[in-house]
């Protein structure tokens, strides 16, 4: 069913610290690692040892700078499926692979019935959500949902891939929907924050914003702007973008 | 947004099939066109091949069509699903209307109801068409009031150019048929002007400092990207050749999807030895116009994921 549940008590998700976070990716490796071999496996890769390689993953890493001057700061940003209380990717989906579950709020696909017609990955904001064209299945972040049940590992591995091999600790996995867990206490704490709230899926994941800093730098010397790396328009469409441009 | 040709010749194809007989409801009543036999069967067969042949290039978007059958499913929360009964539906009723008045040939009364049935299904099936675009929040070029319209209006005029081809080569056209849809046309037209409009005007709420979260701390820019090659997201997302010539190919659309056929139903009108041709290449060139129109539908769109690749607006 791709109605959404009522929300439940628990809302599993994960807390990123912008603050620690070191932009090493070693959480998209462990992330890429762990689900190709597990459940949700194989996750493809097209053309891996070529110029162009590609490939489906869960969770990417994104380093942006904010601010400017003495204020500026360079911020490493993980981006994955948030498992939104809102989730229109689920709504959208016109067979029911698309579902988030009532007792802790994971968004997953039922790979077995996707059709592959791309409409989740269009209703998400976030990019979450990755076709997979060798299996002609849309794919997704599990939350590990193979992991944190496991009741055959030991408690404290019991968490997201990600989350068990960031040498930072800035990735935090819980229950937002108790206030009382650690997580919740973290994102009272350091204002953690909803990503896009303004478009309504009320994502369950939190960014902790990075701290205030103090001190300050030089002043910034400016280059030239860079040329592109690869030149636009190959094949067809370059063909019709040159035709169309005389 | 990536433009899959698949999907645009659905969306254009179908819009053609539905738009004809959402007409056949209202003309066979009006009597502007003809009620013979012969006029049904030409006409349903092009309204069936229209429909028929859309449907199933929407399944070559699809990455595993062997499984399309699931998608009728959960018409409950989505709008793909609702437009996949509906499109059954209608097709259902269009063989209804095969059945009753080409092949047994009922009462006129029967014919306009049956016409009326499958009219209805088919505002529908083109109402939840437009309905899957225009509910996506990420895409602010779909998802606005004009969407909707715009769907409806151009299934309308496409649908009636090709009526008035079917009218004009094998019955005797009723003299108001070409005008009324030279004003479809023109009403398409107006509505289209209207969303692209829209849409010079608005830009999304969303910015790179909203998805990220850090825009209270200044402006954010791209430093570093996550991937060294375009990934999905960017390839189904990120598409950019026709925006760059957006204002080219409006011009293009308008040309032929406007201006040519509404030219063309005038000279018919003027030469009546020429009807037949010129119904035919309005048809053709209204269909290339629309064709062009549903490109930029998807090349113009921008998604909010993007905003995590590039700091430009949404």
């Amino acid at each position: 069913m791709t109605t959404l549940p009522t929300p439940g008590a628990v809302r599993l998700g994960l807390v990123i610290d912008l603050d620690i976070c070191v932009g090493c990716h070693a959480c998209a490796v462990n992330c890429k690692e762990w689900n190709t071999g597990g459940n949700a496996g194989p996750l493809t890769d097209y053309q891996p040892y070529e110029a162009q390689p590609d490939g489906v993953w869960f969770n990417r890493i994104h380093s942006y700078e904010v601010g400017d001057g003495p204020a500026g700061q360079t911020v490493h940003f993980p981006r994955s499926c948030l498992h939104c209380d809102n989730a229109e990717c689920v709504t959208v989906c016109p067979t029911g692979a698309s579902l988030k579950r009532a007792e802790d709020g994971i968004v997953l696909i039922n790979e077995d019935i996707c059709i592959g017609c791309k409409l989740c990955s269009w209703a998400c904001p976030y990019g979450a959500r990755e076709f997979d064209t060798d299996v002609g299945v849309m794919r997704k972040c599990t939350l590990c949902v193979d992991r944190i049940y496991d009741e055959a590992r030991p408690e404290a591995e019991r968490v997201p891939a990600c989350v068990s091999t960031c040498p930072v600790s800035a990735r935090h996995f819980g229950d937002l929907g108790d206030p009382t867990s650690d997580v919740s206490r973290l994102v009272a704490e350091r204002e953690g924050m909803a990503l896009m709230p303004e478009l309504g899926y009320r994502p369950t994941n939190r960014y902790l914003p990075p701290r205030a800093k103090g001190g300050g730098c030089s002043a910034h010397a400016k280059g030239p702007a860079l040329e592109p790396a690869m030149p636009e328009g190959t094949g067809f469409l370059g063909w019709l973008d040159r035709l169309l441009s005389a | 947004m990536h433009p899959a040709f698949s999907v645009i010749l659905f969306t254009v194809a179908s819009g053609i099939g539905y738009g004809m007989l959402m007409l056949l409801a209202l003309f066979l009543p009006a009597r502007l066109v003809p009620a013979d036999r012969l006029f049904g069967a030409v006409t349903l067969g092009l309204a069936l091949a229209c429909i028929g042949g859309g449907l199933l290039s929407s399944t070559a978007h699809l990455g595993r069509p062997e499984r399309a059958w699931r998608a009728f499913s959960q018409w409950r929360s989505s709008w793909l699903s609702r437009e996949g009964v509906l499109a059954v539906a209608s097709l259902g009723a269009l063989a209804l209307l095969a059945l009753v008045w080409p092949i047994l040939g009922e009462s006129a009364m029967c014919v306009g109801t049956t016409a009326a049935l499958a009219g209805l299904l088919a505002a529908a099936t083109v109402g939840a068409t437009a309905m899957i675009y225009r509910s996506l929040k990420p895409i602010a070029q779909w998802h606005n009031a004009w969407t909707m319209p715009c769907y409806l209006t151009i299934s309308l005029a496409s649908g009636g150019l090709w009526l008035n081809f079917v009218v004009t080569a094998v019955g005797r056209p009723h003299p108001l048929l070409p005008g009324i849809v030279a004003g479809l046309i023109v009403l398409a037209a107006f509505v289209k002007g209207r969303w692209w409009l829209h849409n010079d005007r608005t830009q999304s709420l969303s910015t790179i400092g909203t998805a990220t979260g850090l825009g209270a701390l200044g402006q954010v820019r791209p430093l570093d990207p996550p991937h060294t090659a375009a990934n999905y997201i960017m390839k189904e997302m990120g598409f950019r050749i026709a925006r760059k010539h957006a204002f080219k190919l409006r011009r293009i659309a308008g040309g032929l999807g406007v201006l040519a056929p509404v030219l063309l139903i005038l000279a018919g009108a003027l030469l009546p030895v020429l009807k037949p041709a010129t119904a035919l290449l309005a048809a053709l060139a209204g269909t290339v116009g629309v064709l062009v129109e549903r490109w930029l539908f998807f090349a113009e769109a921008r998604h909010v994921a993007m905003l995590y690749y590039k700091a430009d607006a949404a």
